[in-house]
């Protein structure tokens, strides 16, 4: 594995962690379906490493449908949140 | 040189990400975070995805590749578009030095209205009656 690959593994496992904490401390629910969709694209990045690592090009469907679910929840997040009103917490 | 530009792809995406990452957790409200993730994320998978379309380079891997980016463009303004709004109608705070509220006058949070700032005019113009209204 070489250098680069694994520096950038390391840069976005830091990125997740950072991420985490903002979901842990998000004084929000908004401000943690943020950090929910940050994981889901440095997920999508991590998985896009890992298959030209490995060789292995079918990893990539994994990136799609990562994508497409972190859409999903966002948007039936925000559909959850809209019929609230307004919420203090 | 394509393994060297394949390289500089990946490290400048996955710095893309960190830089995001970091401005999640620093920022100071909602939408400043927002204006932090939904750009430098979305660029930096999308950085990654083209270099696996260069290391592979194969049509199938490629347009799969390229699928993902398109995907990805596609749908991130949006989701950072009604989490925005979402966050705005559930009151969350804005940043103390935040100048301009442009949204604040027009919008009455309680019956989940927007006035367009034209309604005295309009209403004025109904109370004088329908008979000297231009047609």
């Amino acid at each position: 594995m070489s250098i680069v690959i694994m520096l950038s593994l390391v840069l976005m496992a830091l990125a997740l962690c950072l991420a985490f904490v903002r979901l842990c401390l998000g004084p929000s629910l908004p401000d943690r379906v943020v950090a929910l969709e940050l994981f889901s694209s440095v997920i999508v990045g991590i998985i896009g490493v890992v298959a030209i690592a490995t060789d292995v090009p079918s990893l990539l469907d994994v990136a799609i449908v990562m994508a497409l679910m972190a859409f999903m929840a966002t948007i039936g997040f925000a559909r959850f949140l809209e019929r609230g009103g307004p919420r203090d917490d | 040189m394509t393994e060297l530009l394949k390289e500089a792809l990946i490290l400048v995406g996955a710095i893309f990400m960190f830089l995001a990452a970091l401005g999640v957790v620093r920022l100071p409200d909602l939408l400043t975070r927002m204006h932090a993730t939904t750009k430098a994320a979305t660029l930096g998978a999308s950085l990654i995805m083209l270099a696996v379309a260069l290391h592979f380079a194969e049509v199938a891997v490629v347009a799969r590749a390229l699928g993902v980016i398109l995907f990805i463009m596609m749908t991130a303004p949006v989701a950072a578009h009604v989490i925005g709004r979402a966050g705005y109608f559930v009151g969350s705070r804005l940043w103390d030095g935040t100048v301009k509220d442009e949204l604040k006058p027009h919008y009455d949070p309680l019956t989940h209205r927007l006035e367009s700032g034209l309604e005295p005019e309009r209403d004025a113009r109904r109370r004088a009656g329908p008979s000297d209204e231009a047609p």
